[in-house]
């Protein structure tokens, strides 16, 4: 049945650190090249060498700018993977029963033998994590590395998703969110970690930390240096400006 | 949303459809014999056509089947079980009808009343996604309902009736419009919202994650389509609603009823095509675009 769990045991996710991620997109290529060669289809590039080649990606890497009232803008990079939301819409509208929220763990995945590929799923999902593969024509989505975290075969350290593996910043936590007492609640604690969208009600699992507060030293005030200083210039420039304001 | 040909053929027929077969289901026309062969060869005839381009839109369509187990969750599993279940229990009652010149009420008022729940279904498959804040209104299923209702009407030759029907699918695309234009802002997603970074100050796009093409931009990212939306509204209350029952105004006869279903239904498809491309959702807010 594709009804979500009353609870689930655990809330294994990620937690994201906005502050920290420097946009070097090794976590994308990292979840690609792991669910290219593991568990379900392999995700397809179509047309890779020809004018324009696109492809499927579980996570995927936008770059965001902050314009702040009172401090310079800011760029901020936003991973972007799926959630595993508690209300999971993607699950309750899918026909066949192939997507599902797992009870012990809360990861949500998709059975690729039932899906149809109808693409209701993705249309569900607020955030754009679910993607049909170009190839397959089944229902790709973030695992959560589900054939790597409970995988006995690899060594410990890499019992983790591909992704948080991969991270050279240490941007990207794993771990049990329904677990106070665990690192990544700690961490969401302690940097207030925020859900993407809530006005969806979704209640995701994953969580982002924002960046935090930068320091205030005692410098004039960059923002406003960065506006055109007419009024100020000198010389034949200064006097082209204020003939051209009289006119 | 990606106006897929597919799913407006299937959305269009299915419902013309299932419209009639829930006005021959209450007996409101009680056709016998060869009218009736051929008024539920329309009504199966349509909404299989319309179930079959559906079909189209899967990537595995080999597994349809599956689709009937969920109805306890999901909108489109219930669709499909109703659509099988109203062409199942209308069967008794067509076959008595074009064999035995016997309609049988009870098959015929339960398959009515099943062919109208599958509309509605229908109807809540796209109402169901808060994704898309336009179609995550109750002003949704009126439209998919009357627009159904008006073209079944038609079809069973019920001219006074259809009109009616034609005037009240014209006030409820008119209120799903209006509705629709303001339902974006009232779900309240931004940019800041979707970052969570609203609360630093104002977000925009600086980058986006790949240079190119993607399925989350083609399937839900349509932007194309909105820019002749007024056009296309009055094209879809004009020859969808208003022109045909302009039409049924004057005496029956199979020429007008022609002539106002030829206007409904290519009325329909223009109101259908902009149902979709119209519709934004709300992961275009990471793409910088709606």
């Amino acid at each position: 049945m594709t009804s979500l769990p009353e609870k689930t045991d655990k809330k294994l996710g990620l937690v994201i650190d906005l502050d920290t991620c420097v946009g070097c997109h090794a976590c994308v290529i990292s979840c690609k090249g792991w669910n290219t060669e593991n568990y379900g289809a392999p995700l397809a590039d179509l047309d890779a060498y020809g004018a324009s080649p696109e492809g499927t990606f579980l996570n995927r890497v936008h770059s965001f700018e902050v314009a702040r009232e009172d401090a310079t803008p800011m760029v901020v990079h936003f991973p972007k993977s799926c959630l595993h939301c508690d209300d999971a819409p993607c699950v309750t509208v899918c026909p066949t029963g192939a997507s599902y929220k797992r009870v012990e763990d809360g990861i949500v995945l998709v059975n690729e033998s039932d899906c149809i590929g109808c693409g209701l799923c993705a249309w569900a999902c607020p955030y754009g994590a679910r993607e049909m593969d170009g190839a397959e024509k089944v229902m790709k989505k973030c695992t959560l590395c589900v054939d790597r975290i409970y995988n006995e075969n690899l060594p410990e350290e890499d019992r983790e998703p591909a992704c948080v593996r991969t991270c050279p910043a240490g941007a990207r936590h794993f771990g049990d969110l329904s677990d106070p007492e665990s690192d990544v609640s700690q961490l969401v604690a302690a940097r207030g970690g925020i859900d993407l969208m809530p006005e969806q009600g979704t209640k995701p699992v994953n969580k982002y930390l924002p960046p935090r507060a930068r320091d205030a030293l005692d410098i004039p005030d960059l923002a406003s240096m960065c506006e055109p200083q007419t009024d100020k210039a000198k010389g034949f420039l200064g006097w082209l400006d204020r003939t051209l304001e009289k006119l | 949303m990606h106006p897929a040909p597919s799913l407006i053929l299937f959305t269009v027929l299915s419902g013309a459809g299932f419209g009639l077969l829930v006005w021959l289901g209450l007996g409101l026309r009680a056709p016998t014999g060869f009218a009736a062969f051929i008024l539920f060869g329309l009504g199966y005839g349509l909404a299989g056509a319309g179930l079959i381009a559906a079909a189209f839109h899967l990537g595995h369509p080999e597994r349809a089947l599956k689709a009937f187990t969920q109805w306890r969750s999901s909108w489109l599993s219930r669709e499909a079980v109703l659509a099988a279940a109203t062409l199942a229990v209308m069967a008794p009652h067509a076959a008595s009808s074009v064999f035995a010149a016997t309609p049988l009420p009870v098959f015929g008022w339960l398959g009515a009343v099943l062919a109208l729940v599958t509309i509605f279904a229908t109807a809540m498959i796209y109402a169901q996604i808060k994704a898309v804040p336009r179609w995550h209104h109750w002003s949704t299923p009126p439209v998919f309902l009357f627009a159904a209702l008006a073209g079944g009407a038609a079809l069973a030759g019920q001219a006074m009736l259809a009109l009616w029907l034609m005037l009240g699918l014209a006030v409820a695309m008119i209120v799903h419009w209006m509705a629709g234009d303001a339902q974006f802002a009232s779900a309240g997603s931004t940019t800041g919202t979707a970052t969570g970074l609203g609360k630093l100050g104002s977000v925009r796009l600086l980058e986006p994650p790949h240079s190119g093409q993607n399925y989350l931009l083609r399937e839900m990212v349509h932007v194309v389509g909105r820019k002749h939306a007024t056009k296309l509204r009055l094209i879809a209350l004009g020859a969808g609603a208003v022109l045909p029952a302009l039409l049924l105004l004057f005496p029956a006869g199979y020429m007008v009823i022609a002539l106002a279903l030829i206007a409904h239904i290519f009325g329909m498809l223009a109101q259908r095509w902009l149902f979709f491309a119209e519709a934004e959702h709300v992961v275009g807010l990471y793409y910088g675009k709606r």
